[in-house]
């Protein structure tokens, strides 16, 4: 990527909160156990389900399975939600799937404009930077420039398709498989897809990047 | 409402600066973790719809609704929330001290971790199996309304009067914008695909498309 990853200026969610928003928080969870409103065992199983156990490792095993079994790829493309479901990843903010493939000609990218819709039974909650003004102002308008930001360079000719989740459907992108990658399994092909290539900003990893990522 | 969570197309925000993928956390702060928690906990009331919940988060003055941290928009609009449904006083946010805690007789069922557990894993299907008869079909030419709510809408400001054609019908959907104040009603929803220069004129690249999901209501034949 180009630019530097400075994270101290003020517009983002990932800058230390005033202690004024962690007492608040604080009051707040304590006067709704208090009340008997929460059950804190089921705001520790909230936390853990999204911190540990959804991530986008989930998505990841879909598209390597749609790389390596053509019926599979079949079936997600025609109904993501029925196809997803076969492999046990249901839940909030992913009860309507479509996916999206993105071919030579075609490449797709994911957004929410209104707010920061995102599957989350397949990818986990969003990073900051899908649910930030900027990517969600851009995605639609520019989305080479957006795609430039995270160092992908399309070619001109390349048709680009901006998905807007401006309903309940939550969009899948499905990266294209990495060329040299023929006789992988679909354990190995899975370490390629990235979150980041399934939002549509990054194209899957080549071998060559996953090596240099497994050695840093 | 044109408000400053519609953010298509605006300018003036600055880079996305992205976190690298392999460094970035899933939350920043410990603080973080407990709002999300609250906020998906206190919505398995079932007091308000998911839209409702939306709506409490973009309905701010635009210099509050830019310059809070994301979760902290969602505090401020779960604590409304929490009062405007009677839930908690004000007084009880303000003290920070339970007047009473809530009993059968308040009618509300507070899930434990087993019941929230297999929420998240069940959700919630927005899909209705109500007849309706589709306004619009696939192939078709369609002009987004251009009309301002007050309240929520799921139109972006961006694509209003603009043409689009029908890609797909998705089927009968809870409307969002209805669903906002507390109205299930059905009506089809559809993926509307519009090329890039009707929304942007001559900077839209010509072959590019953005695809929007919408209503019925949203819509006009053209």
């Amino acid at each position: 990527m180009s630019h530097d990853h400075d994270h101290s200026h003020g517009h983002d969610d990932h800058t230390h909160p005033p202690s004024e928003t962690e007492l608040r928080v604080k009051a707040l969870e304590s006067l709704l156990v208090e009340k008997g409103l929460v059950d804190p065992g089921a705001l520790d199983e909230i936390v853990q389900t999204y911190e540990h156990r959804v991530g986008p490792r989930n998505g990841a095993q879909v598209v390597a399975k749609a790389w390596s079994d053509p019926g599979f790829r079949l079936r997600l493309l025609e109904d993501a939600g029925e196809a997803t479901a076969t492999l046990g990843f249901t839940g909030r903010q992913g009860e309507h799937i479509t996916a999206v493939e993105n071919t030579p000609e075609v490449h797709n990218l994911v957004v929410c404009t209104l707010c920061s819709c995102y599957p989350w039974p397949l990818l986990g909650l969003p990073p900051a930077w899908y649910k930030s003004a900027p990517y969600r102002a851009r995605a639609v308008r520019d989305p080479r420039g957006v795609l430039r930001e995270f160092g992908t360079e399309l070619p001109e000719e390349v048709e680009i398709r901006v998905w807007d989740s401006t309903a309940e459907m939550r969009y899948l992108v499905v990266p294209e498989r990495p060329a040299g990658t023929e006789d992988w399994s679909e354990d190995e092909l899975a370490k390629l897809v990235t979150r980041n290539s399934m939002i549509g900003v990054e194209t899957a990893l080549t071998p060559a990047q996953l090596r240099a990522r497994e050695e840093s | 409402m044109n408000g400053a969570h519609d953010l298509g197309g605006m300018d003036g925000l600055g880079p996305i600066n992205p976190e690298p993928e392999t460094q970035e956390p899933v939350f920043h702060a410990d603080w973080e973790r407990k709002v999300l928690a609250l906020t998906l906990a206190s919505g398995a009331l079932g007091r308000w719809s998911i839209d409702a919940a939306r709506h409490a988060r973009e309905n701010r003055h635009p210099i509050d609704y830019l310059s809070s941290r994301y979760y902290e928009l969602w505090l401020k609009a779960l604590e409304k929330q929490l009062v405007e449904n009677g839930l908690i006083t004000s007084e009880e946010l303000h003290t920070g001290r339970a007047e009473r805690r809530v009993t059968p007789e308040d009618g509300v069922r507070v899930p434990d971790r087993a019941a929230i557990a297999a929420g998240l894993a069940r959700g919630k299907s927005y899909k209705l199996d109500t007849p309706l008869e589709p306004r619009f079909k696939a192939g078709q030419q369609v002009r987004v309304r251009n009309v301002h709510p007050k309240g929520h809408t799921r139109a972006p400001r961006y694509a209003r009067g603009r043409i689009g054609t029908v890609r797909e019908d998705y089927g009968v959907y809870i409307f969002a914008d209805k669903s906002a104040q507390g109205v299930e009603e059905g009506q089809h929803l559809y993926s509307v695909a519009f090329a890039a220069p009707e929304l942007w004129g001559p900077q839209g690249a010509a072959a590019d498309q953005v695809m929007i999901d919408l209503w019925d209501d949203h819509l006009e034949a053209v």
